[in-house]
């Protein structure tokens, strides 16, 4: 038994991990396939219209045939690619994708039937299992940075500069929002997490640091409206653009395998892991928190956050560049950090010694006196508005005249003015050919 | 020194690896190539912190060194470019000696230090995992080593800081609004200007460079979709002897294949070919001396 985790691994011997490890790439493989299917028909719903329905039944193996499509297309190297990088960043994305799953637990101890042996339905678990969650997501990200890079084209580098930035961001703020979970479970291992939300989920009172983890999640995995690495109007395919065949499907699966990721690390960190939804859990004593149910559940939630993932990609649109990073730095971190440092005093007074109506009473008072505060405060904004017109008022722009060095400013000729000859030019400026063009219009 | 069973197996198979990336940082001549071997030894060194039970160590290198330093390099080196490599012409005279004996020093006296050095077995590292080794790190870090970890932050967020500060630069103007943008472009059109983007460059049979003018709706030249700066400089093509171009050339197909009679040939196919690929002049509009002539002379 490993100190610090709340899932018991003493009986797993080697091939047992083996066997489960076998699983979960199953299962990561059979999912991308079936999220495949799943994106496409729900974003065909959204924008009324069947989807795929022609291959197997609902359309069901649609992606397997497009996955053989793209297995039998020829593997197109590009000239001026760097070789080897050229084909180790694919590799580097799926090899780290599939390594997340690892400590994810899909539910308690379980008994294999037919036999009287129980094993946990995890692979693995330690004391910093999420912290391994956000360095295979870090590392992860050098395959599409790699790719894009040694693509020797421009879009692809362009798409991997921005990726750089954008995980960096990101990550900033996925990893604060995890923080107020280990504050308030006490842990980082996923299964003690899973273990300390038995009795309530840990996204009501981490509301907040919740919110930022699904933004940031969407950011992490590039998905819309944060897609920006691969925006297709502006950088064609982004990292990807020049790998065809097997390579890009190695691409492909590693985004959607990512998107599964992040969405059971939010499943297993705020949404209670495998426990079943309240009114089920409170049946039979919680019959249904043991056995094989909580995988059920554990799946439940897994392809609810996937709806969220593809109801997103339905509704938003692509954010541009300055925005998204603007948001990530100036809204995203300072809103997620704030959240920490609230929660910790919570914590703090928790622990020394204050009660829960105290803190209720208190937090009131506070917000009571913030709002009476913001509601009392002297208004600015009257004066200043009155004192701005005047401005205007009093300097009417004298058509045809510009003041060029306004308040000591370099100031630019508004529409109908021309800025006077400049005293240094030596040579007369033919200010009629620029304007010949103007006057077609 | 002694390690038993896994452990020794890992580090026998690690070691090798990371002694070969590390040598290839040195030898590799792309400096992307040097940052992806860098990654790996500190991948390898991770992975080597966990064996020795310091699973926060190991982790903690990928996230933060691996993760977002690395990341950090390789933002800037990806802006150099695929081509550059390190040029090897020295800068300064004996540079490359001095470098290797100094190497070579330090070689030598490492190799000393660590063949007259005792490896006792370690020591108390059951107590220090007793709490798990998160749990331990922490209660070590900021009960004993808390002014350090303080006075570490407070240089961080100094150093921060400063950084913000050096790269600051005040605005000279308030930053235009989307709706101040919309407002000037509405305000704007009694003069001519237009509230959608320009129109693009004509496409036409053969030819759909930006030198040629779009045709509006009612067949004419749009001069505006020509960016301005051709205009100016005299460099765009008139639309009338593009479609002359293409004519003369339907017209020399039809006369190869026998189709059309010989007063129907336009007179000197070659001539018109020529005006098609010139740039414009008067005499190019000769073949359709129509609308979009006077539209030229408008001009």
């Amino acid at each position: 038994m490993i100190p610090g985790v709340a899932a018991d691994f003493s009986n797993d011997w080697l091939w047992v991990s083996a066997i489960k490890a076998v699983l979960i790439v199953v299962f990561l493989l059979t999912s991308v396939l079936f999220a495949i299917w799943f994106e496409r028909k729900v974003v065909a719903r959204m924008q009324v219209r069947p989807g795929p329905n022609w291959h197997g039944p609902f359309g069901l193996l649609q992606s397997l045939a497009d996955a053989m499509k793209l297995l039998l297309k020829e593997d197109v190297n590009v000239t001026r690619a760097d070789k080897v990088v050229y084909l180790l960043a694919p590799m580097i994305s799926v090899f780290c994708a599939l390594l997340v799953f690892a400590v994810i637990p899909f539910g308690p101890e379980v008994t294999i039937p037919f036999t009287d042996y129980t094993t946990p339905a995890q692979l693995t678990d330690f004391p910093v299992a999420v912290l391994y969650v956000l360095a295979c997501a870090s590392l992860g990200v050098y395959g599409i940075v790699l790719g894009g890079w040694s693509s020797g084209s421009t879009y692809p580098l362009l798409g991997s500069v921005r990726s750089t930035a954008q995980v960096i961001s990101y990550e900033l703020a996925m990893g604060l929002s995890l923080v107020s979970v280990f504050i308030m479970a006490g842990s980082m291992s996923t299964s003690q997490i899973v273990a300390s939300q038995a009795g309530i989920w840990w996204f009501l009172p981490l509301l907040p640091a919740f919110v930022v983890y699904v933004i940031s999640m969407i950011g992490e995995t590039n998905r819309l409206p944060f897609d920006l690495p691969e925006a297709e109007g502006e950088l064609v395919s982004g990292y990807m653009t020049e790998y065809s065949s097997m390579k890009f499907a190695w691409f492909f699966l590693a985004e959607y395998i990512n998107m599964l990721n992040v969405s059971a690390v939010a499943t297993t960190l705020f949404l209670g892991g495998w426990r079943a939804p309240w009114p089920l859990s409170a049946i039979a004593d919680g019959a249904l928190n043991t056995g094989w149910w909580p995988v059920l559940w554990f799946l439940v939630k897994l392809w609810a956050v996937m709806f969220v993932f593809v109801w997103v990609r339905g509704t938003l649109l692509r954010l541009r560049y300055d925005q998204f990073m603007k948001f990530g730095w100036k809204v995203l971190i300072p809103v997620a950090l704030g959240w920490v440092v609230v929660l910790s005093v919570f914590q703090y007074l928790g622990l020394s010694g204050v009660t829960r109506t105290q803190l209720v009473v208190g937090v009131l008072v506070a917000a009571a006196v913030v709002i009476a505060l913001v509601w009392f405060w002297p208004s600015k904004d009257a004066g200043a508005k009155a004192g701005r017109a005047e401005a205007l008022d009093a300097d009417p722009a004298a058509p045809g005249v510009v003041d060029a060095f306004a308040a000591g400013f370099p100031v630019p000729p508004l529409p109908g003015q021309s800025l006077p000859p400049s005293p240094r030019a030596r040579r007369h400026v033919h200010s009629t050919a620029v304007d010949r063009p103007e006057e077609t219009r | 020194m002694t390690a038993t069973g896994g452990e020794a197996a890992l580090f026998w198979v690690l070691a090798p690896l990371m002694v070969l990336a590390s040598l290839g940082l040195l030898v590799a001549r792309k400096a992307v190539h040097a940052a992806i071997c860098v990654m790996f030894v500190m991948v390898c060194l991770a992975i080597l912190y966990v064996a020795q039970e310091a699973p926060f160590l190991g982790v903690v290198q990928v996230v933060v060194y691996t993760g977002a330093v690395m990341m950090l390099f390789l933002f800037v080196l990806m802006l150099v470019g695929i081509d550059a490599a390190d040029s090897l012409t020295e800068t300064i005279r004996g540079q490359r000696w001095i470098g290797v004996l100094l190497g070579v020093g330090l070689a030598v006296v490492l190799l000393g230090v660590i063949s007259r050095a005792a490896f006792p077995p370690a020591v108390g590292l059951a107590e220090a995992n007793a709490v798990t080794n998160p749990v331990a790190l922490a209660r070590l870090m900021f009960s004993e080593y808390v002014l350090a970890m303080e006075v570490v932050g407070v240089l961080l967020v100094t150093a921060a800081l400063a950084g913000l500060v050096l790269t600051h630069r005040r605005r000279l103007s308030s930053r235009p609004t989307q709706r101040a943008l919309a407002a000037a472009k509405v305000a704007a059109l009694p003069e001519g200007k237009t509230i959608t983007p320009l129109p693009a460059p004509g496409v036409y049979a053969q030819n759909n460079a930006m030198d040629t003018p779009a045709l509006g709706p009612d067949g004419r030249p749009l001069e505006h979709s020509v960016p301005r700066v051709l205009r100016i400089r005299g460099q765009q093509r008139s639309a009338t002897a593009v479609l002359a171009a293409e004519e003369t050339l339907v017209g020399r197909e039809l006369a190869e294949a026998g189709l059309l009679t010989a007063e129907a040939d336009p007179p000197g196919t070659s001539s018109g070919t020529s005006t098609g690929l010139d740039s414009d002049g008067p005499d190019s509009d000769g073949p359709a001396p129509d609308g979009p002539a006077t539209d030229e002379e408008g001009r």
